[in-house]
């Protein structure tokens, strides 16, 4: 796929969010044929498209978007941990899916109304993104404020990926956006959706010490070695194949 | 294009005739992703192409449909690029365009519209009280005119008809009613934001119970 863009692309950030958007809509297509309601199963399978579709401008920018994205190791990967986390029970899927979507969404609108390398893509995803985000919120809601089963569920869910939050606001080189601002804004966004929920916010670091975060430095969490294995997989035993 | 050549509009207009891969019932032109046609040397052209969605598969059949039409029209060169800017809208979909989605069964978009500029208002056969009425046969004029335009035609309702807006193929604004393709009822629900393909959501007529897809305004 060609895109049209400046000769000079910020390689680094143009890995980033490219990574971002390829590993979560892996994780997404991991759902398909297991999803607990046939709207659901397209609801994911159409959110990984459209995140696919964000890789591959990505990457191409970065260079060949094929090899980038199935001959390169591990430690060369830069997406946020939060992205390769695995898809857990729909809880943590959704949970993932509204802390993502949530920064996506207002990184993209920043990023949209600059006049950087990532406008044009950015002004064309941040329309689809907003779909994405009042996926997350309505099932957030349904969840939190439904049973007592699926309400605990979910707040287990917006726990265990608390730690992997803080990473999203770290500067990227190559994008200018106010961290600190997007951070803020994230925080009252995800508050108000969870209270709503009737869900708690949940405590513990986001940064630090104990919480992840270097994802963007090339280290990853257990669970992406493996599914990186299968998702280059055929590319590497059959390289070249194609339908 | 101020600059186009004769050839070059030809040409436009042959890529923008060429069928939607998933949604036959449009062409490109209709869609509104064909963006412009820039003849080099005669025989080398290249065409600027838009995806709907930025994941959208079509768009990789769309480029070889494209380059087969303008080959066999003698053009020894065919690139077909894409570009994002500025971003497609279902706005983009043309008047013509809406009323095949939904003779097709699709719920068209509602008009997003901008904050400034006034709004598409297509006139349409008043309603009679067994329901809504469709058109028929196509003696109104079918293209969208607005309110500000003094020189359009009036079709069979008038502008202070209130009907008039009510009539399925009416293209309404965002806060306006999705209606049912099949019985033009306004009485609808959300079944799920995304549903056959990226672009359309899947809802369901709470009149005649019919489950139909909506192209979801983007």
């Amino acid at each position: 796929m060609t895109a049209t863009g400046p000769a000079t692309v910020p390689v680094t950030a143009a890995l980033a969010l490219g990574d971002d958007a390829l590993v979560l809509s892996h994780r997404l297509g991991e759902w398909a044929g297991q999803a607990p309601v046939l709207e659901e199963e397209v609801a994911l399978a159409n959110i990984a498209l459209d995140l696919l579709g964000q890789a591959r401008f990505l990457l191409s920018m970065a260079g060949d978007e094929d090899e980038l994205a199935y001959l390169r190791e591990e430690r060369a990967f830069r997406n946020l941990q939060l992205a390769e986390q695995p898809n857990g029970d729909f809880a943590h899927t959704i949970a993932r899916q509204l802390y993502f979507s949530t920064y996506q969404q207002l990184l993209y609108a920043e990023l949209a109304a600059g006049e950087g390398p990532f406008a044009p893509l950015a002004a064309k995803a941040v329309k689809e993104v907003t779909y994405h985000r009042d996926h997350a919120e309505q099932w957030t809601l349904r969840l939190g404020d439904g049973t007592e089963t699926s309400h605990e569920r979910m707040r287990r869910a917006c726990e265990a990926l608390w730690k992997f939050t803080g990473e999203m606001f770290q500067p990227v080189e190559g994008l200018d956006a106010d961290w600190a601002g997007l951070d803020r804004r994230w925080q009252e966004s995800v508050a108000d959706v969870l209270g709503r929920a009737t869900l708690p916010l949940p405590e513990g670091p986001r940064t630090g010490a104990w919480s992840a975060g270097a994802g963007r430095q090339g280290l990853h969490t257990e669970p992406f070695g493996r599914m990186l294995a299968e998702m280059q997989h055929l590319h590497r035993s059959h390289p070249g194949a194609s339908w | 294009m101020v600059t186009a050549t004769a050839l070059e509009a030809e040409l436009l207009e042959l890529a923008g005739s060429v069928p939607d891969p998933e949604l036959p019932v449009l062409t490109l032109q209709e869609l509104g992703v064909v963006r412009a046609v820039h003849l080099h040397d005669g025989d080398t052209v290249e065409v600027d192409l838009t995806p709907t969605y930025t994941g959208c598969p079509a768009i990789e059949a769309m480029s070889v449909d494209i380059e087969q039409v303008l080959r066999a029209h003698g053009m020894r060169e065919v690139t077909v690029r894409t570009v994002l800017t500025p971003a497609w809208s279902t706005d983009d979909i043309s008047p013509e365009g809406r009323r095949k989605l939904q003779e097709f069964g699709i719920a068209p978009p509602r008009v997003r519209g901008g904050a400034s500029g006034p709004v598409p208002l297509t006139l349409a056969p008043t309603r009679t009280e067994d329901g809504p009425t469709r058109p028929a046969a196509p003696t109104a004029p079918t293209g969208p005119i607005t309110l500000t335009d003094p020189t359009a035609p009036i079709g069979p309702a008038t502008l202070t008809d209130p009907a008039a807006l009510t009539d399925p193929a009416a293209p309404s604004d965002l806060t306006g009613p999705v209606r049912c393709p099949h019985c033009g009822s306004a009485e609808t629900e959300l079944l799920s934001r995304f549903s056959s393909t990226a672009c359309k959501a899947l809802r369901r007529c709470l009149a005649c119970r019919e489950p139909f897809d909506h192209f979801k305004e983007l």
